[in-house]
């Protein structure tokens, strides 16, 4: 019982951090610090889940979970099961072997679903999107509203659309490019996935929300944070004040109002110049990775 | 010339001859006015074929020839986008998977002008079915 007593801690460590990271303001001066942590809690936290289960179905062999694991393959194989498994274990073995088949299969499905319109998607860009002089490096798409987007793969495409060409100044542009291509080259698209996927398969799990919106955010923030390296940070301000303000809106539901409160954190960011909270950071990172060592050494056991 | 190219080339020819050609071009009125391309026949079908298999052309048999037309205007392709790119694909709840494909800079998209993306996307439907 004593491997069950562990993941059953490692899931609360889990719970505990994501609410305590999603609390941290520390975050968004170090994006990409947070990000890694992130990652460290969303893969300890499925392992955890998965392994609770499984540990508790195989708690009659009193070995670590690894070994149980094998033994109890065996075991089946050979048509010879313990006398002390009893049904209610092998139900556990099975709710252990569903929680990570949903899983997978969640993350599969997420791909999949992502791959299929990319590719739509870059199917219509080829026929109907242009190149401009005015937008280097990127297509441009012939409409009046404005869109800034990365098409993330192999061969990731930035586009913008005419409504943006006519919203932003030159260099607005260039720093809104700088950062759709951070997006590209840093395969943001699979830093999201896991979480979508995670959300997807959890909705009902309020903090698992949260924390997809909080790697969506920071993802952002990284973006915004590459566009600084080659750029003032005045004109990527601007840019996503003009973002903002495109008039008129109308009261959002969903996403859109998401997408607001988002730009308003990313503003408040830019004018905000205090060191970035190394130490915090630090521990944070420190913090995650045990956490995710713990179930990986539970299951090595 | 690349693929994705002939197959713009081949988009373009469709797109601005079609309204007065009703029923759409043939392979060989297609490769006429591709004519300065020194396209052969058969590539001018393989092109239509692959277009026909993506979904953006629709093909009609009249008589012994295919007649090709486009299955949305070049406009309506756009809107496709741009609602793709917006994140308003799915409507209020886009479908995770769907939302993710893109990574995009802001959201920035008013409720009217939502409207107006949407219903242009449904006339297009409308127009195809008619």
């Amino acid at each position: 019982m004593v491997y069950v007593g562990h993941f059953a801690a490692a899931v609360a460590a889990c719970h505990v951090t994501a609410q305590v990271l999603l609390r941290s303001r520390w975050t968004w001066h170090l994006p990409r610090a947070a990000l890694v942590c992130w990652q460290a809690i969303g893969l300890a936290f499925g392992l955890s889940a998965i392994g609770l289960a499984l540990s508790a179905g195989l708690s009659p062999y009193a070995q670590g979970t690894g070994t149980a694991l094998r033994r109890f393959t065996g075991d089946l194989v050979g048509g010879q099961l313990p006398a002390d498994l009893r049904l209610h274990h092998l139900a556990l073995v099975a709710i252990g072997l569903g929680v990570a088949a949903v899983l997978l299969g969640s993350t599969a499905h997420s791909l999949l679903t992502a791959l299929r319109s990319q590719r739509r998607h870059r199917d219509l860009l080829d026929l109907v999107a242009r190149d401009d002089p005015a937008a280097p490096g990127a297509l441009v798409l012939d409409h009046p509203t404005a869109a800034a987007y990365c098409l993330p793969g192999m061969r990731p495409r930035v586009v913008v659309s005419a409504g943006t060409l006519n919203l932003l100044g030159r260099a607005e542009l260039a720093a809104v490019l700088s950062h759709e291509r951070a997006h590209a080259e840093e395969r943001h698209d699979l830093v999201l996935l896991p979480f979508t996927a995670l959300r997807r398969a959890l909705p009902w799990l309020a903090w698992v929300r949260a924390a997809q919106d909080a790697v969506a955010l920071l993802i952002e923030m990284r973006a915004d944070d590459a566009a600084r390296q080659l750029h003032d940070d005045a004109p990527l301000a601007a840019a996503l004040r003009r973002f903002a303000d495109a008039p008129p809106r109308v009261a959002p539901v969903g996403a859109l109002g998401l997408a607001d409160r988002h730009l308003d954190a990313r503003l408040q960011r830019l004018n905000d110049a205090a060191r970035p909270p190394r130490l915090r950071g630090a521990t944070t990172l420190g913090v995650a990775g045990l956490l995710l060592a713990l179930p990986i050494c539970l299951f090595l056991s | 010339m690349r693929l994705g190219d002939l197959e713009r080339a081949v988009m373009d020819v469709l797109w601005d001859r079609s309204p007065s050609a009703a029923g759409g071009l043939t392979v060989r009125e297609v490769a006429d006015v591709l004519a300065e391309r020194e396209l052969a026949y058969t590539t001018v079908m393989t092109v239509l074929d692959r277009l026909a298999g993506k979904g953006m052309v629709e093909r009609e048999r009249e008589g012994r020839a295919w007649n090709y037309r486009p299955a949305a205007s070049r406009e309506a392709y756009i809107a496709q986008l741009m609602l793709d790119a917006l994140d308003l694909a799915g409507g209020a709840e886009p479908e995770p998977g769907r939302s993710a494909a893109l990574v995009r800079f802001a959201r920035s998209m008013s409720g009217p002008e939502a409207e107006v993306l949407r219903s242009a996307l449904t006339d297009e439907a409308a127009d195809r079915r008619r």
